[in-house]
């Protein structure tokens, strides 16, 4: 009887961790109580003029190649917007500090480098532009 | 850095499936012997899979011969590694599961089964990698610097 029992209770953690990922994926947090400054020295590469696209991969992430395509497409498209990719393997004091705890991690910078929102998991397009609006509006 | 190894995605998916039933038998059938023999054949496939090569676990095969001529060539390719890595938590879990069963801790070796059930599930369904969504929170608990 445990085995069947077990069964039902996979079935279950199963639906759930599915339903559980697809609203986390891509959902940027609203405002963030402590705006992080973060310096073209610690992200090894210059700052957009409006904002900068700051994603975290590892090597074992299958969704990192997706938001990587996506960002890139769209800092291309938006004047004043750049991406920068971190391995966060080779970042771990960064990823510590930042709190990062899965990959793809998307952080929005604003023009002086202050993290205005956050996501993990890989976004939507709409999603990524509307919290691209807002850094960009909070800095002006 | 050299090209990493690329793999078609709906081979992993259905690598994935195939281990999603097996390891669903496993809970389902109330029998030592046939539990004890399911188990060894999905740790052995993990192992090759993990260790050799995804392209050279048996189901891969089964899918290279049987389903892609069928489906014809992918759109797209996906790079090997999160799915290797996978495959070597698969392992971890069903190896673990095999020793309690083989220890006679019955309950303790169906929870393990389950969580790569879980895991092989969210694969194939979703296309969904648990192990690879974990790693990095292992890795930050390594010490600072290592």
């Amino acid at each position: 009887m445990t085995g069947p029992l077990i069964l039902l209770a996979a079935a279950v953690v199963t639906v759930a961790i599915a339903v559980l990922m697809r609203w986390k994926n891509g959902r940027f947090a609203g405002r963030l109580d402590d705006r992080e400054v973060l310096t073209p020295e610690q992200i090894g590469a210059a700052l957009g003029d409006r904002a900068t696209l700051l994603q975290f991969s590892s090597a074992f992430c299958s969704p990192c190649r997706a938001t990587r395509t996506l960002l890139t497409d769209i800092a291309d498209r938006v004047d004043g917007v750049v991406t920068v990719e971190i391995d966060a393997e080779a970042h771990l004091d960064l990823v510590r500090e930042l709190h990062i705890m899965r990959t793809p991690t998307v952080l929005v910078l604003d023009a002086e480098g202050a993290v205005s929102t956050r996501a993990s998991g890989l976004p939507r397009r709409d999603q990524v532009l509307a919290a691209l609006n807002r850094a960009v509006e909070s800095s002006t | 850095m050299s090209q990493p190894t690329q793999v078609d995605p709906r081979g992993l998916r259905f690598v994935a499936g195939v281990t999603a039933v097996v390891l669903a038998v496993v809970l389902a059938i109330p029998s030592e012997p046939v539990r004890i023999v399911l188990l060894a054949v999905q740790v052995a496939v993990f192992a090759v899979a993990a260790f050799i090569g995804l392209q050279w676990s048996p189901y891969a095969i089964v899918f290279a011969r049987l389903v892609r001529p069928r489906i014809g060539p992918p759109a797209t390719f996906e790079d090997a590694r999160p799915p290797r890595f996978a495959q070597v938590v698969g392992l971890t879990f069903t190896a673990v599961a095999l020793v309690l069963l083989l220890a006679g801790a019955t309950t303790a070796a169906l929870v393990a089964t389950a969580f790569a059930l879980v895991a092989a599930v969210l694969n194939a369904a979703v296309g969904l990698c648990l192990g690879c969504e974990l790693y990095l929170a292992l890795r930050r608990l390594s010490p600072a610097g290592a």
